[in-house]
């Protein structure tokens, strides 16, 4: 089965048909998706900044990161969930819209560089956690996430702006 | 109302509108900026209110905690209202002839009231040496907040989807 006719399935199905033709269902999930990626960005943006020490240290970056992280999580799962539902409505029509595929790729790359820290520099945080400047691989990966995501916000918005 | 219309049209006719108008990238930038900034309020203020629930940052004062982040949040509300003008110049009337617009107005002067006062409640006195009324104070308010601006929120997402144009 084709990318095309595969995305073509999804939105005849009852619950994508029913977002697709609701008046308020889908900027309801839309509204749920914003609140859910700011909380996303936002702590992942706190964390990037004090590992790059534009915030001073006031956390111990592993005690900051144990405990924040786990909710960024949460909030990453609801974003992911109403991301879902969006695209099913119109999946045809997303899979072929550049922005998306964009924010797809950005969103690999943040979750790849996220996960070479977390199995690399991280793995000494409680040596360097305390203290700035944090080692060189912390910071390239903590400017890289910063990046990677305020791309997938700029990705993210530029998707209704092309047709 | 009319005098809101004859502003609109006034506003779509000057030159910065045009000019806006005329580069296609400059609202989906700003809007992109404006999200940005709307993140670090939210995530902010949920940090701070997850404090006050005890469920993080607990060896972390309230009081330490506010005077990192209030500056962030300031900064990020003049972000905010700087990328909300441009929007609004670019096409004056989709906001200001909007009753879903003018609501989230009144709702961020609302939750601006009640951010405020969990900086200075705890300005010259730690949180935990406030008296319980004061503390119950500071935990409405920080809660109030949040829900507030969660309504700011869903209310700019649904300008575009509701309102009357004249």
């Amino acid at each position: 089965m084709s990318l095309l006719a595969l995305c073509q399935a999804l939105q005849d199905t009852p619950f994508a048909t029913a977002i697709a033709e609701s008046e308020w269902l889908f900027p309801t999930i839309e509204t749920v998706h914003v609140l859910a990626l700011t909380l996303v960005v936002g702590s992942i943006a706190m964390l990037d900044l004090r590992i790059l020490g534009v915030t001073t240290r006031t956390f111990h970056v592993m005690q900051l990161s144990e405990e924040v992280l786990p909710w960024t999580w949460g909030a990453f799962v609801v974003a992911a969930i109403s991301g879902a539902l969006m695209f099913a409505s119109a999946a045809a029509k997303y899979s072929a819209n550049m922005p998306f595929r964009l924010k797809l790729c950005l969103l690999a790359a943040a979750g790849i560089n996220m996960a070479i820290f977390h199995v690399t520099a991280y793995r000494a945080v409680h040596d360097w956690g305390h203290t700035l400047p944090s080692p060189r691989p912390a910071r390239i990966a903590a400017t890289l996430s910063l990046v990677f995501w305020i791309g997938v916000v700029f990705a993210g918005r530029w998707i209704g702006f092309v047709k | 109302m009319t005098t809101m219309i004859r502003i609109s049209d006034w506003l779509t006719a000057t030159p910065l509108s045009h000019a806006i108008g005329a580069r296609f990238w400059v609202v989906p930038v700003v809007q992109s900026v404006h999200i940005l900034a709307i993140a670090v309020v939210m995530a902010s203020i949920a940090m701070l209110d997850l404090r006050l629930a005890g469920m993080i940052g607990r060896e972390q004062s309230m009081q330490g905690l506010t005077r990192r982040f209030y500056p962030w949040i300031w900064g990020a509300l003049i972000v905010l209202l700087l990328t909300g003008v441009v929007m609004i110049m670019s096409e004056p009337g989709r906001e200001l002839l909007n009753w879903v617009f003018w609501t989230k107005m009144g709702l961020i002067l609302g939750a601006i009231l009640f951010t405020a006062p969990v900086r200075t409640l705890v300005e010259d006195v730690r949180y935990r040496d406030l008296p319980a009324n004061r503390r119950a104070l500071v935990r409405t308010c920080a809660v109030a907040s949040l829900v507030l601006w969660v309504a700011v929120v869903t209310c700019g997402r649904w300008i575009a989807y509701a309102g009357d144009r004249t």
